[in-house]
């Protein structure tokens, strides 16, 4: 709360800023701007950075430095004895935290007065008779070890944040005072100015890239960690797939065979309705079709591409699995046992993909010049000659990235899968039976009471990353050809 | 505007080799009466009445934009792929109207073939390229006669001395001039009757030009050839008769001698000298 306040407070100085610094800059002249070295604007504009960037720059180093310190302080004032009780320090951290977050919120409510929730020496049983009256919950018993790590915890925190606030509003206010000092005719604010931009653009590039780097880093600790607690071999070679939920590990198997199995197998069903539906309306779009009726089905087309991933799932259970059911189940053909297939996930998720392949193969076909369906055309050739000796050819490789662009998404896809494919892990031929895809099966594995320290939950891990090593690769592989066919032309 | 498209060549044909063309000199190839042609509202040619003699080189010249390039369209029908474009009046083959909407579009376009302005090689082999036309209009009996026909249309087209040792390479890898040689000859290898040339030599070297001059020299013997040219020396060079275009309108035509020595029209003589254009 107090930070979005010194963030409010930090914005406002630096409004105030960019009218005082105009201000300046023009009364220094007698408000002729000829002699300024820079518009107006500039010197307030500089003014506003210098009280905004530094400022917030601290703000945000110290939001994030400041528990990172707290927890190292006291963690290591914890004595031995009371983390041997719990089973680890880590364990313990996030007790005490939580104790702390309960403190705060009980003083808030006030079931426990402020100098109780202070007091080093204060009755446990008051304390956890006062966390009982608020609601809060706790999952183990209070110590004294903990309530007065706890304490320190909340008054380091308490301190940094003040301090914190102090801090960055000096910084601000120091900012403001610097930037009308530096306003003076002769001051470059233009190319200050400009300077500022070009760090803000590049910071907020950096973050882009720098997150990512963050979320694959921590796919690759937690799936190291997860090879630690659970044979690389079997995880990638075991046939079976069956987590138990009673226990930390032991008994579960956790073979991502099957459920890459069902991956693929719903990709390929997807992919098999995706392509050749998706290229021929893109060739009858961008050869066949007049203006008028292109500009009415391109658009059209491209609907189907924003429909959430969660209608398309509703559809594939409430709509495509009885169907099909009613036509391969027990009345019918016999060979389906419920709505939930591999069949009725990759109908409806190639559905999904028919916009994506057709816009792609679209603008590939439209990049064919159309000097060489003249030059075919010339020589006699039919349109559809044309277009199958010469413009498929000619698009073929942008076609194939396209393909495996979709291919990608139908293998990073959820919630069809979710809803349409089942939950059962199997390996199977047979498209009309249940399976399921690593990508349910990560869902599946954290939703509800995750304990982050379990082969169980870490597994999920371990899932994304190979997910991600196979989409990564297969998106290379398409940019690559996609690249290549460009340059063909250019 | 002056017209008389009712004149008779003497054509230079007299001077070819083959013995039953002489009967046949007086009469022209193709014949474009009263030709107009609109892209949407605006019209691009006026009334253009004017004769192709056959196993001769016509030159279209004429500043930018006269429509030059819509009249050479015309004659293949390639403005058909042009949504706007309309043309009205009778343009014939050999006496058949080729507007006539009985007539097969696709066989006309292998009777009369086309150049472009810009190499436009498929990206294909330099085999596969010129064996696309023989291909779909099953031109060989089996694959030695195909070889037979590309080999023999890259010779006339005087490429196949720089190619032989790289038929199976992509054509697009080949010279500026080198590709717009490996057109004619994929042009020529579905054996057409007339040969369309727009500005075939406007991305060439002089080098390749001359290349370019001398094969159609030698391919006038087989074929009529209509080519447009910006260039005054080439028209003079390559062709027997010019016709000169200007904002629309076929201002004047005739032997090729006669228009650059002694042009009738005023606007001819400006244009020749450079001095509108
Ligand atoms: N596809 C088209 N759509 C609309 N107008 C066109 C089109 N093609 C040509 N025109 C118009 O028709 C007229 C004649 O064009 P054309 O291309 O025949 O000229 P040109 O004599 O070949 O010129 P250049 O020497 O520059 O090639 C021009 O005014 C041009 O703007
Ligand atoms: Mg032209």
């Amino acid at each position: 709360m107090l930070v979005l306040w010194a963030l409010l407070f930090i914005l406002a100085l630096s409004a105030t800023g960019f009218f005082l610094g105009r201000q300046r800059a023009l009364s220094l002249v007698n408000g002729d701007q000829r002699n300024l070295h820079s518009m107006p604007k500039y010197y307030g504009s500089n003014v506003a950075l210098k009280a905004l960037v530094p400022a917030a720059l601290l703000l945000v180093v110290w939001s994030i430095a400041q528990p990172l310190y707290v927890n190292y302080s006291i963690s290591s004032s914890i004595p031995e004895s009371a983390v041997s009780e719990t089973s680890s320090l880590g364990l313990l951290m996030a007790e005490v935290r939580r104790v702390a977050d309960g403190l705060d919120s009980t003083v808030a409510q006030g079931t426990i007065s402020d100098e109780l929730a202070r007091d080093p020496n204060a009755d446990l049983n008051s304390i956890t008779e006062g966390f009982k009256s608020a609601g809060q919950i706790l999952t183990s018993e209070i110590t004294r070890p903990m309530l007065q790590a706890a304490q320190s915890y909340r008054s380091m925190r308490r301190d940094g944040r003040f301090y914190m606030i102090i801090a960055v509003v000096a910084l601000s206010l120091l900012g403001l005072i610097w930037g009308i000092r530096e306003t003076q005719p002769r001051f470059r604010a233009r190319n200050v100015v400009e300077n500022g931009l070009k760090v803000l653009l590049i910071s907020a590039a950096s973050i882009a890239i720098l997150t990512t780097i963050g979320i694959v880093l921590s796919l690759i600790f937690n799936t190291y960690e997860f090879f630690t607690l659970y044979p690389a071999s079997d995880f990638f070679f075991g046939t079976s797939w069956a987590p138990s939920f009673s226990g930390r590990g032991g008994s579960s198997d956790l073979g991502i065979l099957p459920l890459l199995w069902g991956t693929l197998y719903i990709s390929l069903v997807a992919l098999v309705v995706a392509v050749p539906i998706g290229l021929f309306a893109a060739i009858y779009l961008s050869e066949y079709a007049g203006p008028q009726l292109r500009a009415m089905a391109k658009p059209m087309l491209e609907v189907l591409a924003g429909i959430p991933t969660i209608v398309y799932g509703l559809f594939a259970l409430l709509t495509v699995g009885p169907l099909l059911l009613a036509v391969f189940g027990d009345e019918g053909v016999g060979i389906m046992q419920a709505g939930t297939a591999v069949m009725t996930a990759g109908l409806v998720m190639g559905i999904m993909l028919i916009p994506f392949v057709s816009s792609l193969s679209d603008d590939i076909i439209n990049a064919v010049p159309q000097s060489m369906r003249d030059g075919s055309y010339a020589l006699g050739a039919t349109q559809s000659e044309t277009i199958k000796k010469v413009v498929l050819p000619a698009a073929l490789p942008g076609i194939v990235g396209a393909i495996l662009l979709a291919a990608s998404r139908a293998i990073g896809e959820t919630m069809i899968v979710v809803l349409g494919a089942g939950a059962a892990a199997r390996m199977s031929l047979n498209p009309f039976e249940a399976m399921t895809t690593v990508t349910a099966k990560i869902v599946s594995q954290l939703t509800g009471d995750a304990d982050f320290s379990s082969p169980e939950a870490l597994v999920a891990f371990a899932l994304g990353m190979t997910l991600f090593v196979i989409t990564l690769g297969l998106n290379i592989i398409a940019l690559y050809i996609v690249r290549k066919y460009r340059e063909q032309y250019e | 505007m002056k017209m008389d498209s009712n004149k008779i060549y003497k054509s230079e044909a007299a001077t070819s080799h083959l013995p039953g063309m002489l009967h046949e000199a007086a009469k022209p190839k193709m014949r474009g009466e009263n030709v107009n042609v609109f892209y949407g509202e605006k019209q691009a040619l006026f009334d253009v009445n004017l004769d192709i003699g056959a196993n001769e080189v016509t030159a279209l010249i004429g500043p930018s934009g006269c429509g030059k390039s819509t009249f050479l369209r015309c004659l293949n029908r390639m403005n058909d792929t042009i949504d706007i474009c309309r043309v009205t009046g009778k343009i014939t083959l050999d006496d058949d109207d080729i507007y006539d909407p009985k007539i097969d579009v696709v066989e006309l376009r292998a009777r009369v073939g086309m150049v472009f302005q810009k190499p436009n090689p498929f990206p294909k082999s330099i085999f596969e390229n010129v064996a696309y036309g023989p291909r779909i209009h099953g031109l060989s009996r089996n694959k030695t006669d195909l070889e037979e026909i590309v080999v023999t249309s890259l010779r006339r087209a005087g490429l196949f001395q720089e190619v032989k040792d790289r038929m199976h390479q992509p054509g697009t890898g080949l010279s500026g001039g080198q590709q717009q040689r490996l057109c004619i000859a994929r042009a020529i290898a579905v054996s057409p009757e007339v040969i369309l040339m727009d500005e075939p030599c406007s991305a060439l070297d002089p080098i390749a030009t001359a290349t370019v001059e001398e094969l159609i020299d030698e391919l006038r013997e087989n074929y009529t050839i209509v080519i447009v040219t910006h260039s005054m020396q080439q028209a003079a060079r390559v062709s027997q008769k010019t016709a000169f275009f200007h904002l629309g309108n076929l201002v004047e035509h005739g032997d090729t001698d006669e228009i650059f020595q002694n042009p009738r029209e005023e606007r001819t003589k400006n244009y020749i000298t450079g001095r509108i254009g």
